[in-house]
This record gives C-alpha cells, sequence and structure tokens, in this order.
C-alpha cells in the first residue's frame, strides 16, 4: 500500500521524465481549456454577483448552432460570426426578459431564474438542432508534431496546442477588457449594488448585455473547441460541471484565478490518474478534482484569488 | 466664492405617485433654486424618501411634471439624472461593499470618464491618461473628506459613519449640480454630526452644489437650510424658511399631535 503511493509513482517519474512532460503538457492543455469554460462563469458572476448555472447550457447552444448552421452550407467562417451573434442576440433577450425585472432582487432569485434559463436553452437549442451527435472537425488534426517527436521523443498533441493558443489569446483579451478601467469598476459596482450602481448612472442594462454577450462567445469558443474534442452533443453542457471546483480553487471573481486554477486542476487530474490511479482503483480523474476543491474550501473559502468576503457585524 | 441663491433648478408641479392602492404621494409641488440647501421634512412615512426616488428617477410618478434645468418631464430616468448632475446618498448607505474607499468613489467618475471600450480595453493612450486625471480628482474629493487615511480600506470594514462619508464622497465624485441627501446624519453621534454639517455647507459653498436634503434632526435642519418643505402623509404642509414653516400652525399639529 505504502510503496503504491509514495514510492511506486516517483520511481515511474523518475525513470520516464519525458513522459512525464507529456502528461503535464497534456493536463496543462486540458486545464486551459477548463479555464475557458470557467471564465464564462466568472464574467457573469463578477457583474452580478450571481453564479450563472446557464454557463453550460450556453456552451452547448452556441456549439449547437455553429455546427447546425455549418452542416446548412454557410461557410465556416461566416457560421462563426452568425453564431456570435446569435448569443449576443440571446444575451439581449435574457437581458430584457429575465434580468430587468428581476433588478434589486436577491442573487438566490438571480439563480433560481439562470436555471430556468438553462432548461430552456438545452430545449430550444436541441429542439431546432436536433438532439444527435453531430462530429465536429475544425480542421486542425488530432495528432502529434512528429518532427517534435523524432527530435526529442515529445509527443504534443496538435489540437491541443492550437486550442491553447486560442484560450490563452481570448483569456488575455477578456483580462486587459475588464481590470483596470472603467468596464471593470463598473463590472464590480454592479455585482455590488444595483441601487447604488445606477444612482451613480452606471447603465445597468448596457452592463449586463454585455457581459452576457462576452459570456456567450467564450462559451461558442468553448462549445467549439470541446465540441471537435468529444463531439457536439448534450455531454457539452455537462462540461460546465469541470469548471466548478476550477472556480473554487481560483475565485470566483478572478480572470487569473480561473486560468491558475483550471491550470492546475488539468495538470493535477491528469497526472493523478496516470500515477495514482492504478493503486486507487483507477477513473479517478472523474472526481479528483472535487476532492481537490473540497479541501480547498477549508481553508481558503475565496479562493486563490478572490475577493475575501468581509461582513461587519 | 460669494453664495447667491438663484434662479429654479428644479420644479416638481402636482407629483402623484401610488404603488397599487398605497398612495405614497399625492399631488405634490415644489421648487429647488440654484446654490441654495433645501430640506425636506415631516414625520416618518411622510414620502420624503419617496420624493428624492421620483426626483432621482427611480420611481415613475404617474402624474405630475418635473422640471430640471428648464427641461420639461413625465418622469425621470436614473441614468439621464445621473448624467444631468443629479447625485444622491442613501438612507441606508449603499456602497460597493467589498470594493476600496477610492475605488468606491472612482465609480462616480465612470460616467465622467468618456473614451471608448477600444481605448480603455488596450488601457493605454488617452485611456490611461484619463485614469489618472480622474483619480487625482478623486484624491482631492479624499483630502476634502479628511479620509486619506482609508483610501485603500474595503469600505464593508468602516465604521458607519466613516461610510456615510465615503457615499457623499462617490456622490461628489459626479460633479453634481443637484445633490440628494437621504438622512446624512441618521444614526451619527454629535461630533460626527457637526463634520457632516460642515462638509456640506462646505460643499454648497465652495463648489457651488444645490443640495437638497432629508433630515429628521430639527436643530441641524433649521441651521443649515435656507428653505424647507414639510410632507405628511404624502401630502404637502408647507414650504418657506425655516421661520415661516416653523410657525405654521399645520406643521405644528402634524409633529405634536392635535387634541381630540
Amino acid at each position: 500500500m505504502f510503496q503504491a503511493f509514495f514510492v511506486d509513482p516517483f520511481v515511474m517519474i523518475y525513470d520516464a521524465p519525458l513522459f512525464f512532460v507529456e502528461v503535464l503538457v497534456s493536463g496543462l492543455m486540458a486545464g486551459v481549456m477548463y479555464a475557458l469554460v470557467a471564465l464564462g462563469f466568472v464574467l457573469i458572476y463578477k457583474a452580478s454577483g450571481v453564479f450563472n448555472f446557464a454557463q453550460g447550457a450556453m456552451v452547448l447552444f452556441a456549439a449547437l448552432t455553429f455546427v447546425g448552421l455549418w452542416e446548412l452550407g454557410v461557410n465556416p467562417w461566416l457560421a462563426l460570426i452568425l453564431a456570435a451573434l446569435v448569443m449576443i442576440g440571446v444575451a439581449f433577450t435574457i437581458e430584457r426578459v429575465v434580468l430587468r425585472p428581476l433588478v434589486n432582487q436577491d442573487p438566490i432569485i438571480f439563480f433560481m431564474a439562470t436555471i430556468g434559463i438553462t432548461y430552456f436553452l438545452d430545449g430550444f437549442g436541441q429542439t431546432i438542432w436536433g438532439s444527435e451527435v453531430r462530429p465536429l472537425d475544425i480542421g486542425i488534426p488530432n495528432e502529434p508534431f512528429m518532427d517534435l517527436a523524432e527530435m526529442t521523443g515529445l509527443y504534443i498533441n496538435k489540437f491541443d496546442v492550437f486550442s491553447a493558443v486560442v484560450c490563452s489569446l481570448l483569456v488575455a483579451l477578456l483580462a486587459g477588457f475588464f481590470t483596470k478601467t472603467k468596464i471593470g469598476r463598473a463590472l464590480r459596482a454592479v455585482a455590488d449594488d444595483h441601487q447604488a450602481a445606477l444612482s451613480v448612472g452606471i447603465p445597468l442594462k448596457t452592463i449586463w448585455t454585455i457581459v452576457w454577450s462576452v459570456a456567450g462567445i467564450v462559451g461558442l469558443a468553448a462549445g467549439i473547441l470541446w465540441g471537435s474534442k468529444l463531439g457536439v452533443q448534450f455531454t457539452l453542457a455537462l462540461i460546465a460541471f469541470k469548471a466548478l471546483p476550477v472556480l473554487i480553487l481560483g475565485g470566483f471573481t478572478s480572470i487569473p484565478g480561473a486560468i491558475i486554477g483550471g491550470l492546475i486542476i488539468g495538470s493535477g487530474e491528469k497526472i493523478a490518474e496516470v500515477y495514482w490511479g492504478e493503486a486507487m482503483g483507477g477513473a479517478i480523474e472523474d472526481w479528483f478534482a472535487y476532492v481537490v476543491a473540497l479541501i480547498f474550501l477549508l481553508f481558503r473559502p475565496q479562493g486563490l484569488f478572490g475577493e475575501k468576503i468581509i461582513e461587519r457585524v | 466664492m460669494e453664495r447667491k441663491i438663484g434662479e429654479t433648478l428644479l420644479s416638481v408641479d402636482h407629483i402623484s405617485l401610488s404603488f397599487g392602492g398605497v398612495k405614497a404621494l399625492t399631488d405634490i409641488s415644489f421648487s429647488i433654486r440654484e446654490k441654495e440647501v433645501f430640506a425636506i421634512i415631516g414625520p416618518n412615512g411622510a414620502g420624503k424618501t419617496s420624493m428624492l426616488n421620483v426626483i432621482n428617477g427611480f420611481y415613475h410618478p404617474q402624474e405630475g411634471e418635473i422640471t430640471y434645468k428648464g427641461v420639461h418631464r413625465k418622469q425621470m430616468r436614473s441614468h439621464e439624472a445621473a448624467v444631468q448632475g443629479i447625485a444622491r446618498t442613501f438612507q441606508n448607505v449603499a456602497l460597493f461593499k467589498g470594493m476600496s474607499t477610492l475605488d468606491n468613489i472612482m465609480t462616480g467618475r465612470i460616467i465622467r470618464m468618456k473614451r471608448n471600450l477600444f481605448w480603455q480595453a488596450m488601457y493605454l493612450g488617452p485611456a490611461r491618461k484619463e485614469e489618472m486625471e480622474n483619480r487625482e480628482f478623486v484624491e482631492d474629493i479624499i483630502d476634502f473628506l479628511e479620509i486619506q487615511a482609508i483610501r485603500r480600506t474595503p469600505v464593508g470594514r468602516l465604521p458607519y459613519g466613516l461610510q456615510k462619508r465615503v457615499e457623499l464622497g462617490r456622490a461628489l465624485a459626479m460633479e453634481p449640480e443637484l445633490l440628494l441627501l437621504d438622512e446624512p446624519m441618521a444614526g451619527m453621534n454629535i461630533e460626527e454630526k457637526q463634520d457632516m454639517c460642515r462638509f456640506i455647507l462646505d460643499v454648497n459653498d465652495q463648489y457651488g452644489t444645490t443640495i437638497a436634503l432629508i433630515e429628521h434632526d430639527m436643530g441641524v435642519v433649521m441651521d443649515i437650510s435656507d428653505r424647507v418643505v414639510v410632507l405628511d402623509y404624502g401630502k404637502k404642509l408647507a414650504d418657506g424658511s425655516p421661520d415661516e414653516v416653523r410657525a405654521n400652525q399645520d406643521v405644528i399639529d402634524a409633529y405634536l399631535g392635535v387634541p381630540h
């Protein structure tokens, strides 16, 4: 027992360091993709103090729309733009129909409303586009860089690198967009107190529409990347729950937190699976992240980068 | 600067507001003149806060008209009110609790910052310069309100009196022409009240800001306001100078009760 947990894994790492690097890299790449999903949550949480249960449904809906349009014969680039526009449309509708009547209500009310949105989007998307699994091939081969493999013996997957690059770009863009500027401040203000935000002239509706649009577009990116890995199907909506431990680790209000949380969870679960999986009976990848999150909650409930909760009594 | 009370800045005419069957305000008219300190008083539930909410667009009255800077409106919209220079504070302090004092006051500058999304996203060039300028403006307010020491403290951690001061700072950051203060001195001790009075009068004096305030402390109201309007059960009882109002029989009855 002791041998299996504390000796063998390290011996394996020592014997095959290249393999360890491969595992680590593929874990980090998966982590970036978790971060992308987590980012959608963070944006909305920052702007409304609400956990958006519908983020997963938005990922699914966006991916379905993209694939559906493409299958209808629309040029993929055009389909991408159209799908982004549809997500902006969804944001407008949600703001108008769901959020606006709820101004100044408790966060729990908003949370319930996002559960409603989830069911609607899940059903609506599948009603329009059907519910069968659609393969999605965006033209990036799912194979390792052969040159690199021949030279160093490292197998790094092309598609993983591509998605990591896309995710990093998006994340960098958003981080710049939402920190340090008046928009960032307006977001936090809106999240904190609707009425006070209105009184200093922050246009609540505009902020919400912007944030939900951006979350929708981030969802589209996540949907396409995950979709080409897993196929576009209902399980995409469940990917969102993989973002939960990432959020708990990184903090619900922090964009860098979402990224670092994603990297830790992604690489952690891959390494745990490969080296400790056997000792624990396999398939620990499925629950490892949640356990890490639980342990984290005990020590840092606000996450690595989250805002500390202050209450004057 | 010589303080001179000028023309009418804002007037409300025959405002009525009800929530379902409950009448919050009935046929209220008064006007606030430039650069004056105007007080709205009345017993609990008289409709004072509702009146402020109508002025800055949180409530939309069913009847009546609001004239601000010569423009007639059926109702204000809160964003428009803010852009047009109406700032306010709240009865039970509505600050952004997780944010620092500095950030809270900076939110007041949002409507004064004009650079578009693109520049801000890049955070360079004009947007950066603009951020700096606004920061300077806010630092002046912090000096004025004597809250330098708590600049970086999250406001949720501050004592109540200081929170009220930060809230005033946020309103001032908007460079308001009309400042609405909802019970600025509620829950304060005498010293804090004196400080707050001083700030209000200084704002009025130095920046020429028109001030409309709701207050329960009659001593304060009579001391600092130029004119007073009295509400009771959503109706106007009287308005005029503090002395006139003090002598009005209806007002005395409302506050002290009448023998039956």
